[in-house]
């Protein structure tokens, strides 16, 4: 649909979110006592942040869990059922004040999940999904956003993208029909557009990532990956809080003769990731795990998805231990 | 150019090493790790109050112990790590050197593990003060209000394993976690498999933390873990007077059999 203009007050805002938190799960971000921020089903309005710029997770398991049921089962040794997981009970959920990097992130998903066959689980999430993003008003040394082809403004992913105005007013641009649906279920609250523009941070561009694309074709041996990697611990927290990493491990944990089939967040970073069962490793040093991580996001994807694997929101590089930072990496690499 | 870098510069050159592990600062100012293999590049080692984060997991890391023999920069809790390590024979003495730290920041003359071990005696071995502090809060606490808080705590694990890899201790090449014939803790997230995770962790660790603090530090979700393994430091010594990385040749207090111990707790 076309996009409409408006403009929500910001007491109205406050409406809209006692409305929607009224008959629905909203998933919002409030800082929490340690003073990172993190995402949270239905807190107090007072409680809900505007001035993030980053939650330490990203919001990717409101489509994709850290932990999913897949199946039940009960295993006799004459006959065995199977229960599937009833996805009609997968509740709507409105994302409230996500930025545009994680709302983009959900068209990367897409094209992973839904590449050739069509995960059900992913795909039903997603459509019970209703985004209403913040723009960014505001970044950090970490943000690259620009370097990836996005802006701290693209309205890619999301249903309303509301961006602060200097007044403390909020400009929603209605881009889907869904959010459509929000605004005409609440049009007191929704006025018509002025002429006040909306605060938006600036992000500095890093690298260029088609550039970095076309290096990555020849890179596979190059020494930079083990020169850049000595520090890298592998650990899996850069996947754990990206919002694109969508690699999963499928286990079947049983207790007598019942059990249930899940699926979990897994990382390429972890030795055991590509372990195989004959005790060879393909990735047997972490530096082969690392350029695995780059590669992927930067040179598989765009060749097979169609799609970068990334989205620039700094996620990684904020949460790693040993400052693994990735838009310093990507830079190295355009230069190599 | 600071003594830590002459330092590191001095060894490179005379090819008494082939790489320092020691500290830098990134482009975002946050300190890092740095390998220096290049004694011109041996200016950009930096030391401050910063430079905290434990660099002993990197003597058993593959690509680093490949690279030759290694200088480490180390404070009191990685030179306590390093005899660790030798005590468990997973670092041989004659493959590193000690460019040792001082608590006044001052560089040390660590000449051999003799000179190290009497340094480490001479220092405070305790658990750091503010995580006693902690620790003295938490265990005021009765049974039921300690396990709410660690309840509320692990709820928030990912399992990234940064707490495990980020220890010098965690050095085991298959790590328990990783089997899965038995599957000893469950993969996924959950809060009882967290909670599983963290047990199995720290009683793996009870004797041979040396209370660096550093799975804390690693952890993206700040779940304090180390309160943990301190817990058990601090019992390990009260039981067996005994502080974790102090000699080479120092038995575990978790593996070691002796006629007279008290064994109580059979009946």
């Amino acid at each position: 649909m076309e996009t409409i203009k408006k403009l929500i007050r910001k007491q109205s805002l406050e409406k809209l979110y006692a409305t929607l938190s009224a008959s629905r799960k909203v998933y919002a971000p409030v800082v929490a006592a340690d003073k990172r921020v993190e995402y949270k089903y239905n807190p107090a309005y007072a409680e809900v942040t505007f001035e993030h710029i980053q939650s330490t997770l990203s919001v990717k398991n409101v489509v994709f869990p850290k932990v999913e049921n897949l199946m039940y089962y009960t295993n006799n040794k004459v006959d065995s059922t199977i229960t599937d997981i009833d996805l009609t009970k997968i509740p709507e959920v409105v994302l409230w004040g996500s930025h545009p990097c994680d709302n983009s992130a959900y068209d990367v998903l897409k094209s992973i999940f839904c590449w050739d066959i069509k995960d059900e689980f992913f795909a039903k999430r997603l459509e019970k999904l209703v985004v209403i993003g913040l723009a960014c008003h505001q970044s950090d040394a970490y943000c690259f956003c620009t370097s990836v082809g996005l802006t701290p403004n693209s309205t890619k992913g999301s249903d309303i993208l509301l961006s602060k105005t200097k007044s403390g007013d909020y400009i929603a641009e209605i881009l889907t029909e869904k959010g459509n649906a929000i605004v005409t279920a609440s049009p007191d609250l929704f006025e018509n557009a002025n002429n006040e523009e909306a605060v938006i941070a600036e992000v500095k561009q890093t690298f260029n990532h088609e550039q970095v694309t076309e290096k990555l074709k020849t890179a596979f041996e190059h020494p930079f990956w083990v020169a850049n990697s000595l520090r890298c611990i592998g650990c899996g927290a850069c996947a754990y809080v990206c919002p694109t990493c969508a690699c999963f491990d499928i286990q079947d944990e049983a207790k007598g003769k019942e059990g249930r089939r899940y699926r979990s967040w897994d990382s390429c970073g972890f030795g055991l990731f590509t372990l195989h069962t004959s005790g060879h490793n393909p990735r047997e040093v972490q530096s082969q795990r690392w350029r695995q991580r780059i590669m992927h996001k930067f040179s598989y994807m765009p060749d097979r998805n169609e799609s970068l694997g990334c989205v620039g929101c700094g996620r990684c590089s904020r949460g790693c231990p040993v400052d693994m930072n990735i838009s310093e990496q990507l830079q190295g690499l355009q230069n190599i | 150019m600071s003594n830590i870098a002459a330092k590191a510069k001095e060894l490179l050159e005379s090819k008494a090493v082939q790489v320092v592990i020691g500290y830098e600062a990134g482009p975002t100012g946050v300190v890092r790790p740095a390998f220096i293999t290049d004694a011109a590049k041996a200016d950009s080692l930096i030391y401050n109050e910063n430079c905290v984060q434990n660099l002993a997991m990197y003597l058993t890391k593959h690509e680093v112990k490949h690279i030759g023999k290694m200088g480490i920069v180390a404070t009191l809790p990685v030179m306590r790590s390093i005899m660790m390590l030798i005590s468990e024979q997973q670092v041989v003495p004659e493959n590193i050197v000690v460019l040792g730290i001082a608590e006044d920041g001052k560089l040390l003359d660590i000449a051999d593990m003799n000179v190290m071990h009497s340094h480490i005696e001479k220092s405070n071995l305790g658990n750091p003060t503010k995580d006693q502090e902690k620790l003295a809060e938490l265990n005021k606490l009765s049974i039921e209000e300690r396990f709410k808080f660690w309840e509320q705590e692990m709820s928030k694990c990912i399992k990234c394993y940064a707490c495990r890899q980020s220890c010098p201790m965690c050095y085991c090449i298959r790590c328990s976690t990783d089997c899965n014939q038995p599957q000893w803790i469950p993969v996924q997230s959950n809060t009882q498999g967290n909670m599983d995770w963290h047990i199995l962790r720290a009683m793996h660790l009870a004797g041979r933390c040396i209370s660096c603090g550093e799975c804390g530090r690693a952890c993206p979700v700040n779940i304090p873990c180390h309160l943990l393994t301190m817990q058990l430091s601090d019992q390990a010594y009260n039981y067996f007077k005994v502080h974790a990385g102090t000699s080479v040749d120092m038995k575990s207090v978790m593996s070691t059999f002796e006629p007279n111990d008290k064994e109580s707790f059979i009946i």
